[in-house]
This record gives C-alpha cells, structure tokens and sequence, in this order.
C-alpha cells in the first residue's frame, strides 16, 4: 500500500493563506486521523491530497512521486464524504460499481465485487434501492461500500460519521475500527470530534490555525502534549488549566496561584528549574483529581463544588478554585453536598506545565 | 353569531374580485367561443342570429388540407424549436457553470434576448433577413458567399431561428440554476471514481437535471404552439402557407375569412392539444411527488 508524504504543502485563497507548510507522512497500513477544531484546514489538507483542491505550492507524494498535477481519477483513492455524497438517481448496486463501470470492467467481476462489498457492510438486501429510500446509517454503509470496492490504495473520509446521531455514530465507529483492520490500505480519517480520533487512530494528528500541532499515537498526545492547545483538545472532559507561578519553598518547587500551591514532583522540579519564565499554566485532568479529605495541603487541591453533572457511573463537578473554575470527574457514589469545600488530591506524575506566553510544555 | 359568519366569509371575500375578473376575462369567452364553435357565425351577425350547424365546423377542419398544412407548420416549428433551444440552453448552461471572470456579464448578456418584447425581435430580424440591405445576407456578400432567400424560400427555417435566438436564454437560466442546485459532493465522487469531464455531464449531471429539463421543455412547447407575433411580423404566415402557424391562421380565417365559427372550433382544437400538454406535465410533476412520497415510506417502514 502506498505511503503518502507531504511537503511543504500550502493552500492559499487569494492572498490568504489557510495552510502554512504541512510536512506529514504516513506509513503503509496506518490510520492516519487529522484533527482540529472547524476551520483548523484538516478538511482542505485531505481534500488536497484527493485533488479536489489545488495545491498552491508544495508538493505530494505517493510512493515516491509527485501527483500534485494528477487528476484525483489518476491517484489510486478512494473517498467517503460527510454528506455520503451517493448518486441518488442511482441503486446501491449502482452506485457501489460506478467506478468500476467506468473502468469497463467485465460484469462477472463487478457483480461479484458488488455482492462481496454490499455483504461486508451488510447491505445484500438494500442492492436494489435508491439512496432516497435508505436511513442515514445505511447510506453511510454506501458510501464506504462504494470506496471499498474501487480497491485503491488509499481510503480517505472527510467528517464520514458527523451526520448521524450519537448511537449509530458510536456503532458505526466500531465497525470502522473492525474495517480498517481487515482492508489493508492507507487510511486517511479527517473528523473534528477528538473521541473518534482517539478511538481510530494509529496515529493522531492535531491541526489548528493551518499548522500541524503534534502528531504521534493517540497514547502519546494523551500523555505528552506538546502544548496548551494540543492538551485542551484531547480529552473529554477537557484539561483543567490554572494559572500560577514557579516558586522555589526551601529546596522543593511549587507551583502556586490563586487559591492553590502544588509542590512539584523531583522529575518536574528538574525540568521546571530549566524554564526561564516563572510564570506557568498548570494543566491537569478532570481525572486526575481524586477526592481525598486527608491529603496533604500541598499535594491538593481545595475546590468549593458549584455544579454537578450526574452522567451515570461518573459525575463531572463543576468547581471553583480561587477565581478560576476547575472540573474534576469522580464515581457518582461519593457523597456530595454543593456549596461544599472540599480537598481533592492532583496526580503528581500527570500534572502538565505550560509557559505562560508561548503556551508550549515546558 | 353574526361575526363568526363573517370570519368564515372573509376569504371568499377577499378572493371575490379575483374569481369575478377571471369570470369576465376567461371563463366567459371561453363558453363563448365553445358556443360560437358550434354556429356558422359572421361577423356582422350576433351570436343570437347564428345559425346552429353543430358539428359542422369541426367537421369541416377534420378534412381540410390548409388546416392540416397550418398544423403541420404548428408542430414542426414548435417541435424544432424547442429540440435545438433544449440542446443550445442544456449546452450552455453545461459550458458556463464555472467560474471565470466577468461571468456574471457574460450570463446576463445571454438572457437579454429573452426581454425584448416579441414585436420588436419580428421587426430586428425582418431588417436583418432583408435580402438586399439585411445583415446576414450582406455578411454574406462581404465573405463572398451566395445570398440566401431567407424569408422566401426559407421562410420556415428562418421563423425557427429567430425563435431559437429569442428562447434559448429561457432554457439557459433554468439549466444553470438546475445544474448550480445539483448536489457538489457527488460530482466529487465521480471525479474521484474516475469520471471524465464528459461522463460526469453523461452519468451524473443530466440525470439529475432531469426533472427540471422535462418541465422546462413542455413550458416551451405549451409556448411555442401559441407563438404569433414574431412570425406576424416577419413572414405574415408566407410565402403561401409555409409559416402559416394555427394562431396565426385563427386570426386570419376570423378577420379575413370572416368566419368566427371556425376559426372557434380551430382554437378549441389547439386548446385540446394544448391540454394534453399541460396534462403531461402536470403528471409528470404528480408522479414524481408520488414517487418521492413511496420513498419516504419505505424509508419510514425500515427505521
């Protein structure tokens, strides 16, 4: 399968430039998502690679060559929109070997490919319809249908799962997962949605404001987020972030602002102590925090609970620390009061430091 | 209990003026001419003084050469008509969906034909088909090409164009606003599955136009059964009966000929075949609904 590299790769409408030098590449076999917040251009980088748009300067390569000049008929892909994109006056069956028509295949081979794709995503019994005559979930399964039997190389999805409602997009997902590890191709994934990134992807890569963020295994960005942006993003609920100072107590490190002072573990007091500014954004995860009304002042937290989300088996408090909200995720079987001031213990070893002015980790 | 009487009536008054206009203005000399139809009528008579002949008129038109020859002009003119206006418009409309600079000039400047009143395109083109001083045959002239007798011996051909040239830009617009309404992502996908420029317009774009072509064309057609004034000034119906349209020979067997009956019973018949027309797409338009509401259905049945 091949393996795509971009170079320099900019996108400009008129004197705007949306795209500012994207260098990736992406390996044989792997899951590639591209992930941002709207208008990040995650969208206009894929749909540069399919060459549905220009490529103002940089190059692409597959396998070695450069397609930037091809026509996306000539560059070996297959692609499912957000909007399925089917040909409604076209049956599935239809619309699943349009591309092999045009190709003049014999009609042996396509029927067998039709009733072979229509049977992995479960559609043997819907050949026969129009588009118009199917549910969103199963015009989705036409549209990956109809890019599985194409046998390209490449697999790219724009957004494929953002039109359905949150049961069949969890559903669909998995089947997705399932797919992308018996069909050995070249996944590209574009969504904005970081739960699918992070359950997809072999590799995530974070996009915003036209400039690749980070990019590693889902695991990797989780843990090791390179900046204050990357760190938001990743993680539902989001990151809590606090700002403070670094501030040197007899020896140890901590790191105090309004209404808190965390002592620094040796390891981040070692990195921390290299940082020129002192003053910091303090990340740390809703999950991160435990509640522990015996902890030691400068291990915790101390939170006044605002709000709080009962989502089943975990609840999100809505928190106020000092002047600054914090949410924190906990078992719903804790007693709880609002109004309540209560000690909640931060992970140590998971807190994130970010410098103040460039938002970088430190 | 007064009040609650007149609340009901208050959209049948509202509608009064409306249903009463187009009592005087269509209904009533519609029943008229459907009763004169029916009588050997003059002009000089009233319809009282008519005498009833019943079915004599239609009769008489069933198996009257000039008849025929008038209707033939009538279906071979409008049937080409809108052929070549549906291919020129359709192809236009392909041509120009894109953008370039200075388009928007370029598809108003297309339309124009169609706002100039038909009188006026009659006389433009009867100056530019004259056959000494007229554009085309001195264009011809200057290239050293032979003249052409365009409203004598060509008179049909030429009617035909200038309709063409009037008309076009009508199938031109609702082509453009059908293609600029067809869904983008699916003509992304047939790029990617590998369609040409010309199998996209073949596979994807004129079926989807579809629905939109077929109404448009039976509009011109419904049209162009009834088109007059153009041909009125340019040809007058001549050279003998060659563009002798139906509308145009109504008018002359009843100001002319002087026989009202007839020429009644000539509009009844183009008001049948005009009827079936709108018929057709009326039912065009029902079945797709239908066809659109069994989808919805069997998509209902299914979730």
């Amino acid at each position: 399968m091949p393996q795509i590299r971009l170079e320099r790769m900019v996108k400009r409408y008129g004197a705007v430039e949306v795209l500012h030098g994207i260098d990736l590449e992406m390996q044989d076999n792997e899951f590639t998502v591209l992930v941002g917040p709207s208008g990040c251009g995650k969208s206009t980088t894929l749909r540069m690679i399919a060459g549905l748009e220009d490529v103002s300067s940089g190059e692409i390569y597959v396998d070695g060559k450069p397609v930037k000049h091809l026509e996306p008929k000539d560059r070996d892909l297959a692609m499912v929109f957000q909007d399925y994109a089917l040909y409604p006056h076209m049956n599935v069956a239809q619309n699943i070997s349009f591309a092999l028509r045009l190709q003049k295949r014999p009609k042996s081979e396509i029927d067998a490919k039709v009733r072979d794709v229509a049977g992995m995503v479960g559609l043997t019994d819907f050949l026969g319809r129009k588009p118009g005559a199917l549910s969103g979930g199963q015009r989705q399964r036409v549209a990956m249908a109809r890019a599985l039997a194409k046998d390209s190389g490449i697999f790219l999805f724009d957004e494929p799962l953002s039109n359905l409602d949150a049961k069949l997009r969890g559903q669909m997902r998995a089947e997705l997962a399932l797919m992308s590890q018996r069909v050995e191709k070249n996944m590209i994934y574009v969504t904005h949605d970081q739960i699918e990134a992070m359950t997809l992807a072999d590799r995530i890569v974070v996009m915003h404001g036209g400039y690749i963020q980070q990019q590693g295994t889902p695991e990797e960005l989780f843990k090791r987020p390179v900046n204050k942006f990357v760190a938001g993003f990743l993680g539902m609920p989001p990151m809590n972030f606090l700002d403070g100072r670094i501030e040197d107590k007899g020896g140890a490190l901590f790191v105090t602002g309004d209404g808190f002072s965390l002592r620094l573990s040796p390891e981040k007091a070692a990195i921390a102590r290299m940082a020129q500014n002192p003053d910091v954004i303090l990340g740390i995860r809703p999950s991160d925090l435990s509640y522990a009304p015996e902890a030691a002042p400068e291990t915790a937290l101390t939170l006044k609970v605002m709000v709080s989300e009962y989502i089943g088996a975990q609840s999100v408090l809505m928190c106020q620390c000092g002047g600054q909200s914090v949410t924190v995720e906990m078992n719903s079987e804790t007693p709880m009061a609002l109004g309540e001031t209560l000690q909640f213990e931060a992970n140590a070893a998971r807190i994130h430091l970010f410098d103040k002015t460039s938002e970088q980790a430190i | 209990m007064l009040t609650s009487r007149l609340n009901r009536l208050s959209p049948y008054m509202f509608m009064a003026p409306a249903a009463v206009i187009m009592a005087i203005a269509l209904i009533y000399p519609l029943g008229y001419m459907i009763w004169g139809s029916f009588r050997d009528w003059d002009p000089s008579q009233t319809i009282g003084e008519a005498e009833f002949v019943g079915l004599k008129n239609y009769i008489t038109l069933w198996g009257d050469p000039n008849f025929h020859e008038s209707l033939g002009v009538t279906l071979r003119f409008a049937f080409i008509c809108v052929i070549v206006e549906m291919i020129i418009g359709v192809g236009l409309a392909l041509l120009l969906d894109r953008d370039i600079r200075g388009m928007s000039l370029l598809r108003t400047m297309f339309i124009l034909p169609m706002m100039i009143a038909p009188v006026v395109v009659g006389l433009m083109w009867r100056y530019m088909y004259h056959p000494t001083v007229g554009t085309f045959n001195r264009t011809l002239e200057w290239l050293g090409l032979p003249d052409v007798d365009w409203l004598g011996q060509h008179a049909l051909m030429s009617v035909i164009i200038a309709d063409i040239w009037q008309w076009t830009p009508f199938i031109f617009i609702l082509s453009l606003a059908a293609l600029q309404s067809l869904p983008r992502s699916a003509l992304e996908a047939a790029r990617i599955d590998g369609a040409t420029a010309w199998q996209q317009i073949l596979y994807i774009k004129l079926p989807l136009m579809m629905p939109v072509l077929i109404v448009t064309a039976l509009l011109r057609l419904i049209d162009a059964f009834k088109v007059l004034e153009v041909i009125l000034v340019l040809t007058e119906g001549g050279p003998g009966l060659s563009t002798e349209i139906l509308a145009l020979r109504i008018s002359r067997t009843a100001t002319e000929f002087r026989e009202l009956g007839v020429a009644a019973a000539m509009s009844n018949y183009l008001l049948i075949l005009l009827m079936l027309l709108t018929v057709a797409m009326i039912g065009f338009t029902k079945w797709q609904e239908a066809r659109a509401a069994k989808l919805r259905m069997a998509n209902e049945e299914d979730s």
